[in-house]
């Protein structure tokens, strides 16, 4: 293995550009800080895929599969002798995968963002913020440790909520910002309880440690937290389970998706890197980060983890196809994708051909990364043109917008899972998993899989085909160079991705897994895909009465689909009547005129106590000696009843 | 290293203040004083670390002079990796809360005069190693506050000052008995108000719980224990920018450092027989606090309410008489000592531009003063434990010792503890969301002014220390680690 110290740069260049640009920002003129920035992160992409190449093709190999390496592990925080915080590097496949995705995603972003963001306001923030974050990703899943992830986790958090308040005078974004990161905050609460249970149990936060640890069924040192207790759950299990709740806030699995949606404020290029190709699918990562514990020690965790990715898939889906905001649509579709990859991991046994769900989430991961940041990106492309993110200012752009049509197309193909796109490929593992595990998981699946073909259609047909918006024509053309070379370069992306031999690199256990591919087999999710599309086509290609029939015709459902279920109006509900009518006030009230009222009672007891007894300090004479006399009398009196 | 100058500095400086010809030069005299103690505060800690990795332990630097003789009163001076966190704290409130009162015109070398003295108090306070010496340095802290509150403060002054003054004076009394018993409980009749000495008396257990009660509560007031916390919300709203400074970033550490001191260290029985107790009034102090401030509209209030949840974290941690939740305990005085004192400093800045501390009167203040609203930012997510800044290390410390104690009540209590982290990010965002970002509410702001120098230079020292504990915190908690786990040490000896 050669020398690696050289990996902390990959994170660190994008904090340096964060620290130059938060610093001096204001001094670069134009469009000088968005070069600093895209320079950094493309020096970093540039070492991420030779890292990546080195790791794959040479120096990670070991006993026919890859290893797990550790080249960096510095203490940053002692709490006792077996618990500490490490800032570290852990290089093995799905973090090699990961840091190329990210910077790759990150580096395209920046390119558009000179483009897309070219003379607007506070420029250099923005470019600071988005180096931010990129170190904040490429920390998380590099971390060798469960604490310095959770570190990254808060970070990459914060970041978010910066750039999706990044236009701060809009209400909107200011409230979308504060949702995103007080929903993802309560669950991080879980995340943290779950460290502290696993760390306990592991007497670690060492990964590797952890792993070794509690995977080790037969150790009698670890018996006592793999043995069922609550609810009949081991201790390990609601350590897992509660890092899992800290997993679906970040990927915005129901009942802890509702603020990815309202996410769509911040800047487009932001919803592509951060709530489409990386920070959302932070929680599958780390499922897969800890998966071995996941599959060994706690099985039936991972049923959990199936419901959830599964329900997640088929209600966002399901929404995707009410939407009228072409960025609100995409984020249902992205956390029916995150539902996907999760409840591949579900599905998904420990090592070899049971391990097949692991390795399709994390192509799916991959793929998905390079098409939905594809569309995010035309998306702001289209957006850009008609200043409108609502599809009824849309339509009939593939004129005006020939290339931006092109790449979103394929992304559309490429999510709809029609071959030989990437999509294809890796949802084609996810569905032969869930086959092979759970029936019922399939056939919910493959007709999530139809809807998305649908609602992604849906979309297309209406901004690129029928008739001009209510905006009519008067809106830009396509965006200069900057905003389509990324188009292109991921378009390429998501058309040839899926012809990555995955098992060959990532999986549960990390030897090569030989993947075939089931003609049979794919028959029904592309029969339906194609469906799905022609289903849009026949609705959407021309301006018809049709969609509008069909939703006065389903009512009241068509309205709770329209309205999200409902849900962000239960989230109002408890966070307005119950937290904030039913224990604020109740405590400020108590605050304030019980506790405090005592206070100010014996206080006032103390002056009223005074005010009656100074009355004997009077001054007149004759008071003083009638009081003397009665003294005397009493005392006189006492003397002689006791006597 | 002499200790002494940690006490002669502050008293040249008191001296300057007051005998300079000119009160506007008062300042400047203030400043180079606050200035000189932070570096001398600095070389403390160079020193110290040396001391202490060439194999020096226990207390160091020790200086001692007889002071009462008859009643074996000394003036015992010393400093273990606590008090010399506590120094250094207190030395960078000092600077920055000069400097933030730049602009004080009125009376302002007794103004300046009364900062000195307090903070002269507080160093005192942390180096003193005898009881008698250290309550009375607790006095010297308390006197300026009073004045402070009710000759330069706002809104109820006179009433928020009668409140403080006599609740603090009442939890000294508690204090001074506590003192007394301890006396009368000596062995063999051998007076000594040296901790060195009692720590190695042989006290029964249940005159040790019955004194720790006392000391423990009269500590525990001055840094805001449940329900004697009423004073803070009332104190911090109406002092001047400076008095909230040194109340939240002095004045209640000195509470969390006696309670650690006085009442943890000297009286082990005591502190095992109420560390339950403890550990319930902290996380009602905790939560509660938390949700109080939830309510507030003034940003004053927000901030001494959450004070008063962060207090209870250095409370938690002491119950929870665990190495990591002891250090911890520390680590969130000095935490919370610097990102409270910054958030009041720029609740002075923006009181100064706007003359409004609601809420609801601002929006939008990002346009016209950005320094002041990254700052306003940093303050903000360092109180609700963001990573790398101050306020994750010390709670992530507490949580990982209170979690270590392993029975169900402790960590039952370590979750619940851990809860507030979601209601702080409430508040901290609400609050910021609602004065910094949004729409311009008033016309009039459009035109407000940034920071002047002295508001960036005290921003930035206490932003400094807390970037320096939150980016590598090791250093810190090297230097209070090994007197945490001296003290709970103590407390795990049968």
């Amino acid at each position: 293995m050669p020398d690696t110290t050289y990996l902390y740069l990959i994170p660190f260049l994008p904090l340096a550009g964060f620290a130059c640009l938060g610093l001096f920002g204001r001094r670069f003129p134009g469009q000088t800080s968005g070069w600093l920035a895209t320079a950094c992160i493309a020096v970093s992409a540039a070492m991420a895929l030779s890292t990546a190449f080195g790791y794959f093709s040479d120096w990670g190999r070991e006993g026919g599969g890859y290893a797990s390496l550790q080249p960096i592990d510095v203490p940053w925080l002692v709490f006792t002798e077996e618990l500490a915080i490490h800032l570290g590097v852990l290089l093995d496949p799905i973090s090699v995968m990961m840091i190329c995705i990210v910077t790759f995603v990150s580096l395209m972003v920046h390119v558009y963002s000179l483009g897309y963001l070219k003379g607007a306001d506070r420029l250099p923030t923005y470019f600071a913020f988005l180096g931010l974050f990129t170190f904040s990703m490429l920390g998380l899943v590099m971390s060798s440790n469960l604490f310095q992830m959770y570190i990254c986790w808060e970070l990459v958090g914060v970041s978010s909520f910066l750039l999706i308040g990044f236009y701060f005078s809009s209400p909107a974004a200011v409230a979308a910002s504060k949702k995103a990161f007080i929903v993802t905050r309560f669950a991080d609460l879980g995340f943290l309880i779950g460290i502290l249970i696993l760390g306990e149990g592991a007497d670690s936060y060492d990964f590797l440690t952890i792993i070794e640890r509690l995977t080790a069924t037969m150790d009698p040192n670890y018996a006592a937290v793999m043995a069922p207790t609550f609810l009949g759950f081991s201790v390990i299990g609601w350590g897992l389970g509660l890092v899992f709740i800290g997993g679906m806030g970040k990927s915005a699995m129901f009942p802890l998706h509702i603020w990815l949606p309202d996410a769509m404020e911040g800047p487009t290029p932001v919803s592509a890197l951060i709530h489409a190709a990386t920070m959302v699918v932070a929680g599958v990562f780390l499922v897969a980060r800890l998966f071995p514990v996941y599959a060994v020690s706690v099985p039936e965790l991972l049923s959990w983890v199936t419901l959830i990715g599964v329900f997640s898939a088929l209600f966002a889906a399901v929404i995707a196809c009410t939407q009228t905001d072409i960025k609100r649509v995409l984020a249902y579709s992205t956390m029916s994708q995150i539902g996907f990859m999760m409840f591949a991991l579900g599905v998904s046994g420990y090592g070899g051909e049971a391990g097949l769900g692991y390795m399709a989430s994390q192509f799916h991961l991959f793929t998905h990364a390079l098409f939905k940041a594809l569309l995010f990106l035309c998306a702001g492309a289209v957006i850009h043109a008609v200043h409108s993110n609502e599809l009824k200012d849309m339509g009939g752009l593939r004129h005006r917008l020939p290339v931006t049509h092109a790449c979103f197309l394929i992304a559309c193909l490429a999510i709809a899972g029609l071959p030989p796109l990437a999509g294809f490929f890796s949802k084609e593992e996810i569905l032969l998993a869930a086959y092979q595990r759970n029936h019922t998981v399939f056939y919910l699946a493959l007709a999530t899989s139809g809807l998305t073909a649908f609602y992604m259609f849906r979309l297309y047909f209406n901004i690129f085909w029928g008739q001009g918006g209510a905006t009519g024509h008067h809106g830009h053309g396509e965006g200069g160079g900057f905003m389509m070379v990324p188009l292109v370069i991921l378009s390429m992306g998501a058309i040839g991705a899926g012809f990555v031999p995955f098992g060959q690199f990532v999986t549960s256990d990390r030897l090569p897994l030989e993947t075939h591919l089931h003609l049979g087999f794919s028959i029904a999710p592309v029969a339906l895909g194609l469906a799905g599309i022609g289903l849009a086509a026949l609705l959407y290609r021309k301006p018809s009465p049709l969609p509008g029939q069909i939703a006065s015709r389903l009512g009241a459902v068509y309205e709770t689909v329209y309205d999200r279920f409902y849900v962000d109006e239960l989230y109002q509900f408890v966070t307005k009547q119950v937290v904030f009518r039913c224990i604020g006030a109740p405590a400020a009230w108590v605050d304030r005129h019980v506790v405090n009222g005592l206070v100010d009672f014996t206080g006032n007891t103390a002056l009223k106590l005074s005010e009656t007894v100074k009355g004997l300090q009077s001054g007149r004479v004759q008071q003083y000696a009638l009081v003397f006399l009665c003294g005397l009398l009493l005392l006189g009196l006492l003397l002689m009843y006791i006597f | 290293m002499n200790l002494t100058a940690i006490l002669a500095i502050p008293t040249l400086t008191l001296l300057a203040v007051l005998l300079v010809p000119r009160a506007r030069q008062a300042r400047w005299a203030a400043l180079a004083g606050a200035v000189a103690q932070l570096a001398a505060s600095l070389w403390l800690l160079v020193h110290f670390r040396e001391a202490r990795s060439s194999g020096d332990s226990g207390f160091l630097f020790q200086w001692q002079h007889a002071w009462y003789a008859d009643w074996n009163i000394q003036f015992h001076l010393g400093v273990d990796g606590i008090s010399v966190a506590m120094i250094l704290l207190t030395a960078l409130v000092v600077v920055a809360g000069v400097l933030v009162s730049w602009e004080e015109e009125r009376m302002s070398k007794t103004f300046f005069g009364l900062l000195t003295l307090l903070g002269l108090g507080a160093y005192g306070f942390f180096c003193s190693l005898d009881l008698f010496a250290m309550f009375f340095f607790l006095e010297v802290a308390v006197v300026p506050k009073f004045l402070l509150i009710a000759l330069w403060g706002s809104g109820r002054k006179e009433y928020s000052a009668n409140k403080l003054a006599i609740m603090l004076m009442g939890a000294s009394v508690a204090i001074l008995m506590g003192i007394i018993a301890l006396m009368y409980s000596a062995p063999g009749g051998q007076w000594s108000f040296d901790m060195l000495h009692i720590a190695g008396w042989e006290i029964p257990a249940d005159t040790q719980t019955t004194i720790f009660a006392l000391i423990f509560i009269g500590f525990g007031v001055f840094t805001a224990l449940f329900p004697f916390h009423t004073w803070v919300p009332d104190g911090h709203s109406s002092a001047p920018t400076a008095g909230s400074m040194f109340l939240a970033g002095i004045s209640m550490k000195l509470g969390g450092y006696g309670c650690l001191r006085a009442a943890v260290w000297l009286l082990p029985k005591g502190a095992v027989a109420y560390g339950d107790t403890i550990v319930v009034l902290s996380v009602v102090a905790i939560l509660y606090g938390a949700f109080v401030t939830l309510m507030q509209t003034d940003l004053k209030y927000i901030n001494a309410y959450s004070s008063v949840s962060h207090c209870g974290f250095v409370l938690l941690g002491i119950g929870m008489l665990t190495k990591a939740a002891v250090a911890g305990a520390v680590l969130q005085m000095v935490s919370h000592g610097l990102m409270t004192a910054l958030f009041f400093a720029v609740i002075g800045m923006v009181y100064a531009r706007t003359h409004t501390r609601q809420v609801s009167e601002m929006g939008g203040l990002m346009r016209a003063m950005p320094f002041i609203a990254v700052l306003m930012f940093l303050a903000g997510l360092s109180s609700l434990g963001l990573p790398g800044l101050s306020g994750f290390v010390a709670e992530m410390s507490i949580f990982v010792g209170g979690w270590e104690r392993g029975t169900n009540f402790h960590q039952a209590a370590t979750m619940l503890a851990a809860m507030s982290i979601v209601v702080t990010a409430v508040y901290v965002l609400r609050a910021i969301g609602a004065t910094m970002m949004g729409p311009l509410r008033q016309e009039a702001h459009s035109s407000l002014t940034d920071a002047a120098w002295y508001e960036r230079v005290a921003a930035l020292v206490l932003t400094a220390g807390m970037l320096a504990m939150g980016l590598a915190p090791e250093w810190l908690n090297e230097l209070v680690g090994p007197d945490a786990a001296a003290i709970a040490d103590r407390l795990a000896a049968p």
